[in-house]
């Protein structure tokens, strides 16, 4: 008898603590940036492609603002990580619109996943490549013979199609997988690291240079900009889903509602960068004050002054795109696409309509006297 | 460890009925073990301090691969800027919790995850390892794919199982990321549940199974009386293997999809700040070990409970 009491004894406190982390564990659970459901908003769900981060200001922002609202929209952000990959999961249809690149989508378009650019918020590439001044790379020609990084999995194209264009084989660099500091870079292992303009540039000018003391300044690096070489590849756009806008009339006008909620929230960022890059760090992003501030100023460079009107899909940029797309081999000798995407894979129709719509309210969609705000990074981004 | 010696010390001592001097032998071991694990800590805090000091700036390189790490503030911060680091503010806003403080509440939050983890993954693999000794059919049928089961990538289904999973919706019931980390965990923490369980559950002699088989005791008595108890030995290790498993799993599967709140996150978030910073992306793995660590001892507390069954308990 004694026996069998202390085995229920053991298997009671057993599940006793079970039940007390579960119970714990389930108050927990949900982390979701919505606005507050009320009665007749319609429940949107947009896919980040990583982390909470400035880098997604503008949707961010017309959420706090309540432009999604003021459309009847109830917006969900679901933030991406390193494994997740957002025009899939558009694709599989658990989300309405999802934030992705260009040419990491036409690839999964190939694959079979029918989704549609219907804005293009990032008109210029952030993508660098960046060196110390003492390595002499100013252009993509000067990597032949250089260590020259490159995260991969597709951030990699517009750095091979430039080194193409230049007629640097890749047999000519070697070619290291870099990591998501830039340790490596700043301990010299790579001549040439990648970088974004909005990321990875500012860490390295939030490091102390241990030849002076100081952090180090934009006069000790070279930047290739795949904007000027003439690589560039569109990058942050949003997609939707192709097979529900020919069938939905519901979400095709969601879809302008949506488009012209996020401009206004990018316009917003623009011109309140503070405000705005608060209310991403409220909205759970862990990065450093000044890191924060310089992203969202740094993304509104890619965006304004606009050519055409935020979000407006250049075809000349867009057929560059699908050109690299087609013509760039990269290690393996593999291209991202064989043929042309469908003519689904982009769409101006509903930007065009967000537009107008915006240029009726008197909103100026152009931004052509926009100017950027001067950003001091302090030590380690804080 | 220590107990295995103890029935040959005092063999002629009933095992029932701990007296005191006996006790005082018992503690007194686990006192030392204590002592030697923080002599261990600090010896590699003195051999990283050490190494740091006197070892080259660029590593130490043999024939062109690099064997030991370069010595630069960067790549091997002193252990102070780190600890000091755990005291100041996340970040420069006012609002910002000390470094602690967030590691903290995020190793709380994956303990939570492995926890749950875990106790799914202990459950399956308790009632497969129960299915295999039942039946041998079973045993030959599910033990190879339980082996194959992990080999598979776990970067490779995370994705996949929260994908799989934002689909599940019934009524109420909505499944969330976070169910997506503790399966992950739960998948890896079942394995040597199902493997050291099914071993335990066959450890007992055949004269003892006989025996019951002469008392004409059925399977369910057999396991309640004889198999289960036998099997605490083997069950044990595999416990705290599968613990130290969940946790690992809910941190990588917290990489992987990005899940807000953890360890795994604050790795990828606080990755950034490695040259301007170097303090600040230890503090997320220390918040890791400090889960192991709580995790690992959580199965010794149910040792504890368990101590009267653990004779000649084997080491996995």
């Amino acid at each position: 008898m004694n026996h069998r009491i202390k085995w229920l004894g053991t298997v009671g406190a057993i599940s006793a603590v079970g039940a007390l982390v579960l119970s714990g564990c389930s108050s927990t659970g949900s982390d979701t940036a919505s606005t507050d459901a009320g009665s007749d908003l319609t429940p949107i769900t947009l896919q980040l492609q990583w982390v909470a981060q400035a880098q997604f200001a503008g949707y961010y922002a017309a959420v706090d603002q309540g432009y999604y609202a003021d459309e009847g929209l109830d917006v969900t952000i679901e933030e991406g990580g390193p494994d997740i990959v957002p025009q899939d999961v558009l694709a599989a249809g658990d989300v309405d619109y999802a934030i992705s690149w260009v040419p990491k989508v036409l690839g999964s378009i190939e694959q079979g996943a029918n989704i549609t650019d219907v804005a293009q918020i990032f008109e210029r590439s952030a993508t660098t490549q960046i060196s110390f001044t003492d390595k002499n790379i100013t252009t993509a020609a000067d990597l032949a013979g250089k260590t020259v990084g490159s995260w991969g999995f597709g951030n990699e194209w517009e750095l091979f199609a430039g080194m193409q264009k230049a007629g640097v084989a890749l047999d000519d660099i070697s070619l290291i997988q870099q990591a998501f500091d830039m340790n490596a870079f700043l301990s010299g292992d790579i001549d040439a690291a990648q970088a974004m303009t909005y990321n990875e540039y500012a860490q390295v000018l939030e490091t102390e240079n241990p030849a002076t003391g100081e952090l180090y300044q934009p006069e000790d690096l070279n930047v290739i900009d795949w904007n000027d070489e003439g690589t560039a590849m569109l990058q942050d756009a949003i997609w939707a889903n192709a097979d529900q806008l020919a069938s939905d009339s519901d979400y095709a006008a969601n879809t302008v509602k949506f488009i012209k909620a996020s401009i206004k929230g990018w316009i917003f960022a623009a011109n309140s960068p503070e405000d705005a890059a608060g209310i991403v760090t409220a909205a759970g992003s862990s990065l450093g004050q000044s890191h924060q501030l310089w992203m969202t100023n740094e993304v509104s460079k890619l965006i304004f002054p606009s050519t055409n009107g935020v979000g407006m899909i250049d075809e000349a940029a867009w057929a560059n795109t699908v050109d690299i797309a087609k013509n760039t081999k990269n290690e393996t000798g593999a291209t991202i696409i064989s043929t042309d995407p469908p003519a689904t894979a982009y769409s101006n129709e509903y930007v065009t309509q967000a537009l107008d719509e915006l240029k009726a309210d008197g909103v100026d969609v152009m931004g052509t006297d926009w100017a950027p705000t001067e950003v001091t990074l302090n030590a380690g981004g804080n | 460890m220590t107990r295995q010696t103890e029935p040959t010390q005092q063999t002629a001592t009933p095992t029932r009925g701990v007296a005191g001097p006996r006790r005082r032998a018992i503690l007194h071991p686990r006192l030392r073990g204590g002592l030697f694990g923080l002599a261990g800590l600090a010896l590699l805090a003195l051999v990283w301090e050490l190494y740091k000091t006197l070892g080259p700036a660029d590593g130490v390189i043999l024939g062109g691969i690099t064997v030991l790490p370069r010595t630069t503030d960067l790549a091997m911060p002193h252990l102070a800027v780190m600890a000091v680091r755990l005291f100041e503010p996340v970040t420069g806003a006012a609002s910002a919790l000390p470094l602690w403080q967030a590691v903290l509440a995020g190793a709380l939050f994956t303990l939570g995850i492995a926890a749950v983890g875990w106790l799914v993954g202990v459950t399956v693999g308790l009632a497969l390892a129960l299915l295999m000794q039942r039946f041998r059919l079973a045993e030959s049928a599910i033990l190879p794919w339980i082996i194959l089961s992990q080999t598979v990538p776990l970067i490779a289904i995370a994705p996949l199982v929260r994908r799989w999973g934002a689909q599940i919706q019934f009524g109420e019931f909505t499944w969330e990321s976070w169910m997506s980390v503790a399966l992950i965990a739960s998948y890896l923490a079942f394995f040597p549940v199902s493997i050291g369980a099914l071993r335990g559950l066959s450890s007992p002699d055949a004269n003892h199974v006989d025996l019951m088989h002469c008392y004409a005791v059925g399977w369910w008595k057999t396991l309640w009386r004889l198999r289960l108890p036998a099997s605490v030995g083997y069950l044990l290790p595999a416990l705290r293997l599968a613990a130290v498993s969940a946790v690992v799993g809910s941190v990588v599967a917290e990489v992987s999809i990005g899940l807000r709140g953890g360890i795994g996150r604050l790795i990828v978030e606080y990755a950034g700040a490695a040259g301007g910073d170097p303090g600040k992306p230890w503090a997320p793995i220390f918040g890791s070990i400090l889960v192991g660590l709580v995790a690992a001892g959580f199965v010794g507390l149910i040792g504890l409970f368990l101590r009267r069954f653990r004779r000649g308990e084997i080491s996995l």
